[in-house]
């Protein structure tokens, strides 16, 4: 069975801003990472003849690091969705060539929420230090209702887990 | 051993500083959550983790912060306001909380304000020191 046969409605497109994880502890942390690229196209914008990866999505890709994290530990029962940034805080700058690694570790998960903190490496050097909270959307729903497929993780997302998960969301083992 | 207010309050004003990006002399006892402190749902629950964090204890969202399902609880609820039975319910379910201005005028638009600083600190006494 394939990602993509177990979340079966993926009519939109994801964007997947990690390259792969290089190690997942369910409920606990993760690491992922990400090479930067100047095949990248706003990288000629940000800037021109300075190329820096722009700081909100060094954010974005700790939010896929720790929001997949945060998924997997209800084991993508939950429509996870970034909902605030704790703080972040950046100390160098990312620039074309880099390997960045994305460290993310669940700090507190409720059946409404989780709050996560991360570190972005660049070898030993710590890039970026970033908190953030998710909000499982369904347990938060203030009258507003969402539709019942999980939007949020689609097989795309999925795949980035082969070889690290093994526990489908039905609770079925490959 | 009992921790005092003023040792709970001060912990209380730390998460709330942090939680909020707000200033130490902002944060006083007074302060409601929402109206003076600019707090959203998504804080509430920044904040319960938070202070379960600073004491170490488990603080249930719904114990500390229970008017959301007060209010979505038709029984509770009529043209806008608590009913007598929604009032009761309030009542019970935040001990740690002045409810005598509310009661006179139980708009369930004015229930935000219920949530001061001092709903926070009353609760966490409660809790510690019994």
């Amino acid at each position: 069975m394939t990602w993509a046969c177990r979340f079966p409605c993926q009519k939109t497109m994801r964007w997947i801003w990690i390259d792969k994880f290089l190690e997942f502890e369910s409920g606990k942390r993760a690491v992922a990472l990400k090479n930067v690229t100047l095949a990248e196209e706003h990288l000629h914008d940000h800037f021109p003849g300075f190329p820096v990866m722009p700081e909100c999505l060094m954010i974005e890709a700790m939010a896929q690091t720790a929001g997949i994290l945060v998924g997997e530990a209800r084991k993508f029962q939950e429509k996870v969705i970034l909902a605030k940034i704790k703080k972040a805080a950046f100390f160098h700058y990312v620039r074309p060539g880099d390997t960045i690694t994305l460290h993310a570790e669940i700090e507190s998960i409720a059946p409404e929420a989780a709050s996560a903190e991360g570190e972005i490496r660049r070898g030993e050097q710590v890039v970026a230090r970033i908190g953030l909270m998710f909000s499982h959307i369904d347990k938060n729903l203030a009258g507003k209702r969402f539709p019942e497929e999980n939007f949020v993780f689609t097989d795309t997302f999925g795949s980035l887990l082969e070889g690290f998960v093994d526990q489908y969301p039905s609770g079925e083992r490959r | 051993m009992a921790i005092s207010r003023e040792e709970i309050f001060g912990k209380v004003q730390e998460v709330l500083v942090d939680a909020l990006g707000l200033d130490e002399d902002e944060v006083t006892e007074e302060a409601t959550l929402m109206g003076d402190l600019g707090a959203e749902s998504i804080d509430f629950l920044d904040i319960v983790f938070r202070l379960e964090k600073a004491f170490d204890i488990k603080v249930p969202r719904e114990e500390l912060f229970p008017a959301e399902s007060v209010l979505n609880n038709p029984d509770y609820v009529s043209g806008g306001k608590l009913t007598d039975k929604g009032m009761a319910e309030l009542r019970a379910r935040m001990p740690h909380t002045d409810l005598s201005k509310f009661a006179q005028d139980p708009d369930v638009n004015k229930i935000a304000d219920l949530f001061a600083v001092s709903t926070i600190v009353n609760f966490l006494e409660m809790k510690l020191n019994g």
